[in-house]
């Protein structure tokens, strides 16, 4: 069986300056987002009388409009930004691996069907459906959680909402590239040895090929949360995600965009949250480029 | 491929139907009776399937006629009433046209130059940071380089205007801001296949014979190196679209986009529908244009 990640990946990964950069600085942003709100206390729903007030040692990334604390907003858009960010990706990573996989093992007729659905998704604005989505169902949802007694988890609906139809709109490209593995992989020997050995297709897919996928999952998921937390941003910025007083990267960015202006420009309001979001998005795409670079054979020199 | 539009139209409508409120919710409340009769007005009383086959043209409307889809109109906006969902587009879609048309040529022209260089000097300094600033550009979202591009070009040194529409500077900064990921994109997607090309036998013949090395390129090797980057032309007509939705708050222009966003906003049925169909017509045709350029760019195709 050839190795699902190739020998000395992690020890290439770990010579990779940007890498080490990029992981370093995914660990910061994460630590500060989940364990930030104990050292640094405010909270990020209070306003106050202190309007736009700048940066200083009580507000260090300065206050907002309503004299809301942006450093305790910050961190409160990262937290979500990157929970839908990741869940997202997993369920992305779900429906991509399996649905590559059926497509790809299957082969022939399922398989040109199966593909040509895809382009046509690619070919049709999906987030725009998905806006629609979250605008429609999200008021039946917390209707259907508040009938279920989950009454916590009604102030969440939207986010929830938002994973799930973040993470159905973005598996096409995973679904794509796991196929063209299988394509690949399912006529090596092993695989023909597994099928002479009598092994059901199902264990084929899960003891034989599964694992040989690792790799370049593992990629392409680095790649899609990124995505995901963009795209996120995109509807909680244009006020369609998101809402206040909950904060995402996106919903600051847009309050941030609003308050500059010729006459006065409280840059602090847009520039920390937009920091702080490029910063991570930065990351991911230099941590996904960087594990491509260690995990994919065909790059090495 | 009338099969995919017919599928969003009637997805898009059963959505805009299952959203909670009404597109004549106002701030004081409507006796019924007017509300009945606006609903009825609009063609929007009735079930959800009546109102929906009566949007196809497929059940006479409360005029007695057949009067939908299938007939060509595209009903009266509901929010901006005695004006028609065909009016409204007509002002505003040649601005979102315009907008698309100049991010998608400098995406497609900056993203192919700068990939072909990166290839050409492969593991010079020009390489390493094209394929730097690409991941800058891929990495910071569209929301933040417009109010930054703003706040510098604009608002710091006076050189092109905040927003609005009007004049050939005020597209400058718009345009760019939804063309940069996407010129980042591309170059990424040109450097890796114009890569690949190179170091292909008939290059190597196209060398030997002693061409010279911009001919080389120019002449043969980008002809092949295109076609991944032609293949993502689609989905990048899918990206600007729905991108142009930020671009054109940010900016304030009178385009699509903020008409749309506010026809969700105000369960605007035919509005948002009329938006989605133009949309979506839009990128099938530009797909069937792709799906041609591409057997016509790669004799292979049309060989299997």
């Amino acid at each position: 069986m050839n190795a699902a990640i190739p020998p000395g990946a992690w020890s290439r990964l770990r010579k990779n300056p940007i890498a080490i950069a990029a992981m370093a600085l995914l660990a910061f942003i994460i630590l500060a987002a989940f364990l930030g709100p104990l050292v640094f206390t405010a909270d990020p729903h209070a306003t106050s009388r202190e309007q736009f007030s700048p940066p200083s040692v009580a507000h260090p990334f300065g206050t907002d409009n309503n004299g809301r604390d942006v450093l305790a907003r910050v961190m409160e858009g990262a937290r979500i930004s990157l929970i839908v960010g990741l869940s997202g990706a997993f369920i992305s990573l779900v429906i991509g691996t399996s649905y590559g996989l059926i497509s790809g093992y299957a082969g022939g007729r399922i398989d040109g069907v199966m593909m040509r659905f895809v382009e046509i998704l690619y070919s049709i604005p999906r987030l725009i459906i998905i806006i629609l989505a979250t605008a429609a169902f999200d008021h039946s949802f917390k209707n259907w959680l508040n009938a279920g007694g989950h009454t916590v988890l009604v102030g969440y609906s939207k986010i929830i909402i938002l994973i799930v139809s973040l993470g159905l709109i973005e598996w096409l490209t995973m679904a794509r590239i796991v196929r063209g593995q299988v394509l690949a992989l399912k006529n090596l020997q092993f695989v023909s040895a597994a099928r002479a050995l009598g092994q059901s297709h199902l264990r084929i897919i899960v003891r034989h090929l599964l694992p040989n996928l690792t790799g370049i999952v593992i990629i392409y998921l680095t790649l899609t949360i990124p995505a995901v937390i963009l795209d996120e941003s995109f509807l909680s910025f244009l006020g369609l995600g998101i809402q206040a007083p909950q904060a995402s990267w996106g919903s600051l960015l847009a309050d941030g965009a609003t308050s500059i202006n010729p006459v006065r420009s409280f840059w602090w309001t847009l520039v920390f949250p937009a920091a702080a979001m490029s910063l991570t998005l930065l990351a991911l795409n230099f941590l996904g480029d960087a594990l491509r670079d260690a995990l994919d054979p065909r790059a090495q020199r | 491929m009338l099969v995919v539009l017919f599928s969003v139209v009637t997805i898009t409508f059963f959505l805009v139907k299952a959203m909670p409120g009404s597109p004549f919710t106002t701030e004081r409340k409507l006796p019924d009776s007017i509300r009945q009769q606006l609903e009825a007005r609009f063609n929007l009383s009735g079930s959800t399937w009546e109102q929906y086959t009566t949007y196809l043209g497929l059940r006479r409307n409360v005029s007695g006629e057949y009067s939908g889809l299938l007939q060509g109109d595209l009903q009266p906006s509901v929010k901006y009433r005695d004006r028609s969902v065909a009016e409204l587009l007509g002002n505003t879609l040649p601005v979102s046209a315009t907008l698309g048309i100049a991010a998608f040529l400098l995406a497609t022209t900056g993203g192919i130059w700068l990939g072909s260089i990166a290839a050409v000097r492969h593991g010079t300094w020009a390489d390493t940071s094209a394929m730097l600033a690409a991941l800058f550009l891929i990495s910071i979202p569209s929301f933040v380089i417009g109010p930054l591009l703003i706040f510098f070009f604009a608002i710091r040194v006076d050189w092109l205007p905040v927003g609005g529409w009007g004049s050939w500077a005020s597209i400058i900064l718009p345009a760019v801001t939804l063309a940069g990921p996407y010129v980042a994109y591309i170059a990424r997607l040109m450097r890796t296949s114009m890569l690949e090309v190179l170091g292909q036998d008939f290059i190597r013949t196209a060398r030997a014979k002693g061409l010279s090395n911009t001919r080389v390129i120019y002449q043969h090797a980008l002809k092949v190196a295109l076609l991944p980057v032609v293949s993502f032309l689609g989905p990048l007509a899918a990206h600007l679209l729905t991108g142009s939705l930020v671009v054109e708050t940010i900016f304030n222009l009178p385009g699509a986009g903020p008409f749309f966003i506010n026809s969700i906003l105000n369960k605007d049925v035919f509005l948002v529908e009329g938006v989605v169909i133009v949309y979506c017509t839009l990128l099938v045709a530009l797909n069937l244009v792709v799906d041609v350029a591409y057997t016509l760019l790669d004799r292979r195709i049309t060989l299997e």
